[in-house]
């Protein structure tokens, strides 16, 4: 953060520290990922904590790679809608230590990434999911089990590109990371 | 050098290496093979040039003489770079891109897997997530090597022309200089030399996969990437890169 950002405290801003968090998680929970508008920051997995220190209400986000280009959007948006929702300087800190991983994908989030037609990551992260071989990976459309693998590499890097092998359809496979 | 040095200097081979093939990779933007590949190419340079950043970002602490990451990256010049002369090299056809991912993939995956167990806890967070990354960036290149390696008449042709272009490169990959011994006697880096075994071992497998024959280890020549005497081709890299920078000093956009 720069000198001269953190101005105003949002201290006072809500009546109760508790109250504020909750509110501050319902803000979060409606933050989507503009990758995948489907699926919120919190759903992500992201979102490490929510804290209140010092007067101001305190997050702490984990990119999901390196070079995501959304993580700086994310954060903007997250900060935004913060501030929207009534707090007045939010502080955000990306902490890469532990990094993020496909496991923190909760069970909602699955489900609609699944809904939006991208097929959810298989398993957990495991070394042997990272260096093994093709997970079972089954179709966000039909469901089907019969899929092939055409690109490691999809539309964005945490994606890998399948095909179903009877409906048809190219889909999106959210890699285990 | 104290400590500090060392390992700001160590982050920068880090980080340049990665953000020239980072560089290099997107260099094939709107020209790779099929539309799969181009993804596939700016998924790795993406990645790679995001992790050059977390690395330039601590380097940049460590120095703390004002220079932030981008300045890092795009104001200095070629012998203040640190990176591989391998990286640097030119991509050539679609065999020696493959070939140049790879030998680098194999170094990377096993320096990174190394400083997960780094005394200093900043590059273990980084290396610990870029090791992800790279775990998937070895499966592809390894894979590409030895499609080409056991394709046809003309793509296996192409992929030994390659590996004789780019392995004087790997020299460096599997020699320590005097920044790497006192870093590892510091339990901060690991000696490449101790890597050596592993980063053969792999290349051997893929390259025995691929109908490759492994090569007797690269001998050592004047040039040193890491001591910041490159081959021309990084000039050339570098005034693209760093254009915008240097003609219009901190714009943004």
């Amino acid at each position: 953060m720069r000198p001269g950002e953190l101005i105003a405290s949002d201290r006072g801003a809500r009546p109760a520290a508790a109250g504020d968090l909750a509110l501050a998680r319902a803000v979060l929970e409606r933050v989507m990922d503009p990758e995948v508008p489907v699926v919120s920051v919190v759903d992500l997995g992201i979102v490490r904590e929510i804290d209140w220190r010092d007067g101001h209400l305190h997050l702490v986000v984990t990119p999901t790679y390196s070079g995501c280009p959304a993580t700086e959007l994310i954060e903007s948006e997250i900060g935004a809608a913060l501030k929207q929702a009534g707090f007045a300087a939010p502080r955000l800190e990306r902490r890469l230590d532990p990094a993020w991983t496909t496991d923190w994908i909760s069970e909602r989030g699955r489900e609609r990434l699944r809904a939006y037609g991208i097929a959810p990551p298989h398993g957990s992260a495991s070394k042997r999911s990272l260096l093994g071989e093709s997970p079972q990976v089954h179709c966000p459309q039909c469901g089907s089990a019969h899929t092939e693998l055409l690109s490691q590499f999809g539309s964005t890097a945490c994606k890998a590109l399948y095909r179903c092998r009877d409906c048809l359809e190219p889909f999106d496979y959210f890699k285990c990371i | 050098m104290n400590p500090q040095n060392d390992l700001s200097e160590y982050l920068l081979r880090l980080a340049d290496s990665a953000l020239v093939q980072g560089q290099r990779l997107c260099e094939w933007c709107g020209r790779a093979p099929a539309l799969e590949e181009e993804m596939a190419l700016m998924n790795v340079g993406l990645d790679l040039v995001g992790q050059a950043r977390n690395w330039y970002e601590y380097a940049a602490e460590l120095l703390a003489d004002g220079r932030d990451a981008d300045r890092l990256a795009y104001r200095r010049d070629e012998r203040a770079y640190r990176n591989l002369l391998l990286v640097e090299q030119p991509n050539g056809d679609y065999a020696v891109t493959m070939a140049k991912q790879f030998l680098y993939d194999v170094w990377h995956f096993h320096t990174l897997a190394a400083l997960t167990g780094s005394a200093d806890a900043r590059v273990t967070g980084i290396a610990a997530k870029a090791l992800k990354e790279v775990t998937y960036h070895l499966r592809r290149s390894a894979e590409w090597v030895q499609r080409l390696g056991d394709g046809t008449e003309e793509s296996h042709r192409r992929m030994v022309a390659a590996v004789r272009e780019l392995w004087r490169f790997t020299v460096e990959l599997v020699h320590a200089d005097q920044v790497e011994e006192r870093l590892h006697r510091a339990g901060i880096a690991p000696n490449p030399e101790e890597l050596a075994t592993a980063w053969r071992a792999k290349v051997a497998d893929v390259f025995s996969s691929a109908g490759l024959a492994m090569p007797e280890p690269a001998s050592h020549f004047y040039l040193s990437g890491k001591r910041g005497l490159h081959t021309e081709h990084l000039g050339l890299l570098l005034a693209e890169m760093q254009f915008l920078q240097r003609a219009y000093p901190d714009a943004t956009w």
